[in-house]
Formats: C-alpha cells, structure tokens, sequence
C-alpha cells in the first residue's frame, strides 16, 4: 500500500494546457501515471495529446470529475488564480488536491485553509510544494502515481515513507535510499509556504497507519513550529523508526531563506530548537544531509 | 519587501489610523519650510526621525560620532541643525550590523506629550494559518524580551478570517490595553483599522510600537501610532502597484537586486566558500554541511528549478563580487534537468567570467555520466564531488590550502 493515492488513482491536470502544467502532465503521463482529464476554462471539448494518448480538457473540474472520475488533482495555474483553483477542486468532490504553484499570496491561503476547514472529504497539499509520488514497480519505478513535478525515475517501490517542506531536498533524500536499493512507499512534499494544506504531522499520522511503511524521513527547515507538533506526536505516538534533517542551521536570522515560511523570527523557529525536538523524540538526527537515508537504515 | 515608518504610516491613515502631523524630507532644503510647518501647527517642539529599515533608530550612533538617529529639536534652527548631521550619514543601530545604513530621507513630525505607551501588532498566525493581533501595555519596550519575561502581559486575539475583525473583538483589545470612556471608543476605531490596513495591505505584519495615548494642546487625549513599522507579503504585491512604488532599493543589498534580475535568490552572508545551489531547501543544506565540514557559507543561492547556462553565468558574477569569496560549491541535483546541459553551462560560465578560485562541483540526477565527462574533458579546473558530503570536504579543504 501507499498513503493518499495509488497507483490506480485516477489524477486531472488544473492548468494543462500552461507550459508548466503541460511539460510535468507529458512526464506523468510518461511515469505511467494515470493522468484522465485536464481543466482550462474556455478551452473544453479539445484534447491534450502526448505519446499518442488524447487527455479530454473540460472547463469546469466539476464536469471533469463527472466525465473522468478524477478523485485527484494536480494544480498548475498561476498565482492569481490559484486560490480559486483549489476550492473549485474541493468544490468538485476531490479526495485530493496538490497544489504545486508558487507565489500564491498568503491572505489568499488564509482564505483558502478556513474555507476547507471542517471539509472531512478534501485534503490540500502544498502550496509551492513538489506533489507526491507513490512509485510503481516497473522499471525506474514506471507505474506509479506522481502528482506534480518530482523526477520519477529516483524512486523505488518499497516501504519508507519521505516527508519534507523542500522539493530538491526531498529529491537528494530519496536519491540516497534509491541507491542503497531501499524503496519508497510515497513521498510527500507538503511545500515552503508558511500557510499550506497538510502539515508533517497530517502526513506522520498517515504513515504511522499505513502497514506498508516500515520507516519514516521527515525534513524540516528554519521558521514555524511544524516540525516540533509532529516530533511531539511522534514520541507519544509512533513506533516506526523516524530518521530527520533540519535545513537551515547556519540561516542568518530575520532573513527568508528562499521560501517564503524559511525564517526565523523573534527567536523562533531556529533549527536548534527543531533538532531538539527531534532528539527529545527519539528521531534519529542526520548530521548533514549527506546521511538522512543511513541514519533511518541505521534504526531500521 | 519592507518599508519606511512615513510610508507606513501613509497607509494606515489611509484606513483610518490616527498619526501626527508628519512630513516626509530628502534634502536640507526640504526641512525648514517641514519644520516651520509643524511649528505653525502649534508645537513647540519638532520631532526628526532618520528613516532607515531597521530599528534601534533612537539609541543608534552615526559612524561620524553625532549620537541618536531620532532627535527632539525645540526650535527649527535646532531641527535644521539635527537633519544636518543626520541626512547622508550612516547610521548604525543594533539591527543594521556593523555596516550601518545611510539616511536618505527624514521624517519631521510634532512632538507629542505622551501619557502612555502600548504595543500593537498584527500578524499571521502559522499554527492557526489566521491572522493574530497582539497588543501589550508595555508600549515602546523590545516585545521579544516582554514575551519572554512578562508573557501576561501580552494579549492575543485569534481573528476567522471569514468574518475579519468583530467588533467585539476590538473593544476586547481596548479593554485589555486598560483604555476608558472616549478613549476606549478612540481604540476601538484605530484597531479596526490597524487589523484592516494589514488585511487590505496584504501585508505580512503590521506593528505599533508604541502607540500611544497623547494629550493634545486643547488638553484633550487621544490615541494615535507614533511609531509604525508594515512588511509586505511579496507574492501579492503584483496586486499593489502603489505599494511597490514604495520600494527603496537603497535599503537593499546590490549584489541582491542584482541577483533578482536573473531570478536567483541570494543572501549574501560572512563565510569564504560560495553555494550555488538549485532548490531553497538544497541550498539551505548546502550551507549547513559547508559550515558541518568546518568551513563558512558566503551566501546562500538558489538558482531555482532550472540552471540554465545565463543563470550560472550571472550567479557566478555576483559570487566573484564578494571579496571574501575563496571557493566556490556547486550542488545541483538535476531532477528533471539534463545533467549534461547544466554541465555544459557551468564550463561555459567558468570561461566567461574567466574563474580562477577553486570550483568543486556536485552533479547527481538525470543524465548524470554524461555531465561528469563533459566537466572532466573541458580541460577547466573543476574538481567534482561524489556525495553532498564529499563535494564540501573538498571544497572546505581547497579553501584551507
């Protein structure tokens, strides 16, 4: 098994005929990735073709679903529009909406989290986050489901579940199991921004039930207190072995670094702290990012 | 994007926040017709204020000696004499580092005979994902330091962002703040307003500090901001065109603008070895294991999901600006990128800026062998590293020589 989708989950493309959203729906589609419906408005009734597969456009993602039985989406429109976006996907009945732009204004995400909130039916990951991807098992892991803009190829099928802020981090994580021959059950990048769908404990929590995971990495970053609610729970909480990285250790203070929730403010959110957490927990501490995948192998 | 207390303070009047009569000045010759219009308000005293983006104004010290970035002149002779030593010169406080910043404009304002002092701010909430205004009766204090040592003395209020501000929720704040009769009403509208300029603003935080309770010259009281500090959300100024004509470059690092024009994020730091690195996150890391392997980060850079061959060029320009770089580390995992495009860039690059410092490189990713050989057969100076770990112990031990 995997967490949030399979395989076999059936995915729709927001913005697919954009050039970002087109280029990562060719690389899905490529990945084996059951890509069935895309969404612009105004451009419904065409097609977006690749590798001789025709993906039907709707303008609505509400007659998408209808049409397609998406129960998953990937969002690729611009800022402005990425708000709206998203709550139409909730408003469609989707089971999951992965929202990969970046540079969505935080009061719109502020509107966007309270209008979601008691909404038991759709979860939101991201924004500015690389997707998800559960890898199947073909070669270079062909046959998954991969939500978003990850390289496909770098994972294995296997039993350990990756959870991170960053997108090229997450990569260099699950590069490193990859290459000791140790797969992955999904791996989740819940996004840089400090207002984002599901938090690294939503996703622990999923791992945590999910009998297919049999070890947990979760990198974490400067700025917020995320990382110390799921370490929090984990100690209480989780048997698995959970390996962690905190990135940010030597960021200068009161500075953003490169994502927009990467900061540390008024003494808070610094990585000490994090590391602090984490150890106080019992997750095992990956002194630099060259050995997030030993230290979990290590407890494994 | 940060900007000035007078700025500030030009928006949240906008929504209805009391101010003092204050006008902005860039030049000496701009000040005494300021002045003499304070002074034909009514005050006796003219209050300059150098305004620079950073606190500490007050106690900071001007790197030609004359002390205090913030004067209280009692006439305007005094006033002109104060923007004399003030408009031009760096002022150093204990947020500008040793550095300092230089006063290119100054804010005269009346001078207000201050009863009492509180702290306002308003500001998003990560562990509710809403907004959160917080207000203390310690006015004109560090608010870090009083959250640490008096946490009782700082009260919050939790506003849904379906329904903005209630105003029950403001006289909560007023009461709190200890505010009476008039001036509770008087509170309860600035609130209001300071909660809707964030909102409105888009802006990332809104503080106060202080706000105060005044008694102006009929003898009456009232409250207003008397000093204002607002940081915008920077993915939603496309919708706020006036805001960013705000934007002072001045106050911005060059060597960062000039990054921004190649969309490449760069921090300049202290440390001897540059990063160039693709993804925030990465390159976060990248700094940390540098510093890890005993060496110091110069920057941080993060080229973004690309590292096409202008971008390496230009981000190597603006690491060879930086004096105190000695090495040069860069760690691109190419996901999605050809391996041997990036490569190929980073060789283009190194001869066009014509490199001499010691390049380590760490390629991993897509097309991967092929990188290695072509950085292995470009007859440059490259040494490559296997692991992020290999790559700065190298790079650590080339800066060490």
């Amino acid at each position: 098994m995997s967490i949030l989708v399979t395989p076999q989950t059936k995915v729709l493309v927001q913005g697919i005929t954009g050039s970002f959203g087109a280029k990562h729906a060719q690389l899905s589609l490529d990945y084996g990735t059951l890509i069935v419906a895309g969404v612009t408005p105004g451009k419904g009734g065409q097609c977006f073709e690749h590798g001789g597969r025709k993906v039907p456009i709707f303008d609505t993602v509400a007659e998408a679903v209808k049409q397609s039985g998406a129960t998953a989406s990937a969002v690729f429109v611009p800022p402005p529009f990425a708000a709206d976006a998203i709550l139409e996907g909730a408003d469609a009945g989707l089971e999951l909406v992965v929202a990969i732009t970046e540079g969505i204004p935080v009061r719109d995400m502020v509107r966007v989290k309270r209008a979601l909130e008691g909404n038991a039916r759709t979860r939101l990951i991201g924004p500015n986050c690389p997707g998800i991807v559960t890898p199947g098992e073909g070669k270079d892991s062909h046959g998954g489901c991969r939500i978003g803009i990850a390289p496909g190829y770098i994972h294995k099928k296997g039993h350990v579940g990756v959870v991170s802020r960053s997108g090229t981090l997450t990569y260099e994580a699950v590069w490193q199991l990859t290459s000791r021959g140790v797969g992955q059950s999904t791996c989740v990048g819940i996004g840089g921004d400090p207002v984002n769908g599901t938090s690294h404990l939503d996703v622990i929590k999923l791992f945590t039930a999910d009998p297919e995971t049999t070890g947990i990495i979760m990198i974490g970053e400067i700025g917020g207190s995320a990382e110390e609610e799921a370490a929090e729970w984990i100690k209480l909480n989780c048997q698995k072995p959970v390996a962690g990285f905190i990135a940010g250790a030597t960021a200068p203070p009161g500075r953003r670094m490169g994502h927009a929730g990467a900061i540390v403010s008024g003494g808070k959110g610094t990585a000490e702290a994090k590391i602090a957490a984490f150890k106080a927990a019992g997750i095992g501490v990956a002194v630099t990012p060259s050995e997030m995948a030993d230290t979990l192998l290590k407890m494994m | 994007m940060n900007i000035h207390e007078y700025q500030a303070k030009l928006l949240l009047a906008r929504y209805g926040v009391t101010v003092p009569l204050e006008i902005p000045a860039r030049s000496l010759a701009e000040v005494r017709p300021a002045a003499e219009k304070i002074a034909a308000s009514g005050s006796s005293r003219v209050v300059v204020k150098s305004q620079i983006h950073a606190g500490g104004r007050g106690k900071g010290t001007f790197k030609s000696g004359f002390q205090g970035g913030v004067k209280v002149a009692s006439s305007i002779d005094e006033a002109v004499g104060f923007a004399g030593q003030m408009l031009g010169q760096v002022l150093v406080t204990k947020q500008t580092g040793v550095d300092g910043r230089r006063v290119q404009t100054l804010l005269l304002a009346e001078g207000a005979k201050i009863k009492r002092e509180f702290y306002l701010a308003v500001l998003l909430n990560r562990e509710t994902s809403r907004p959160l205004i917080m207000a203390s009766t310690e006015g004109g204090m560090d608010i870090e330091e009083v959250a640490e040592k008096h946490p009782e003395k700082i009260f919050k209020e939790s506003i849904d962002p379906a329904v903005g501000i209630m105003p029950y929720q403001a006289r909560k704040i007023s009461a709190a703040l200890g505010l009476k009769g008039d001036l509770f009403n008087a509170g309860v509208k600035l609130i209001t307003a300071v909660y809707h300029t964030w909102w409105e603003c888009d802006a990332a935080m809104v503080e106060l500090n202080p706000l105060a309770v005044v008694e102006l010259r009929d003898g009456k009281e009232t409250v207003m901001a008397l000093d204002a500090k607002i940081s915008l959300d920077d993915n939603a100024l496309y919708r706020h065109k006036d805001i960013v004509e705000m934007r002072d470059l001045n106050e911005e690092a060059p060597l960062e603008i000039e990054a921004s024009k190649f969309n490449l994020n760069y921090i300049k730091l202290d440390g001897s070895i540059a990063c160039l690195v693709n993804g925030a996150g990465l390159a976060m890391a990248t700094m940390d294991i540098i510093q890890h392997f005993g060496g110091s980060p110069a920057n941080f850079l993060d080229v973004g999901g690309g590292a096409s061959r202008e971008q390496v060029t230009a981000a190597f320009k603006i690491i060879l600006s930086d004096p105190n770089v000695k090495g040069i580390l860069v760690n691109i995992f190419g996901g999605i990128m050809d391996c041997n495009v990036i490569a190929t860039g980073i060789v283009a690059a190194v001869t066009e800026t014509g490199l001499t410092l010691p390049l380590v490189v760490r390629l991993e990713g897509n097309n991967v062998a092929a990188g290695k050989i072509t950085l292995a057969e470009s007859g440059v100076a490259i040494i490559t590293g296997d692991s992020m770990a290999d790559a700065a112990q190298k790079v650590v031990r080339a800066v060490g020589q």
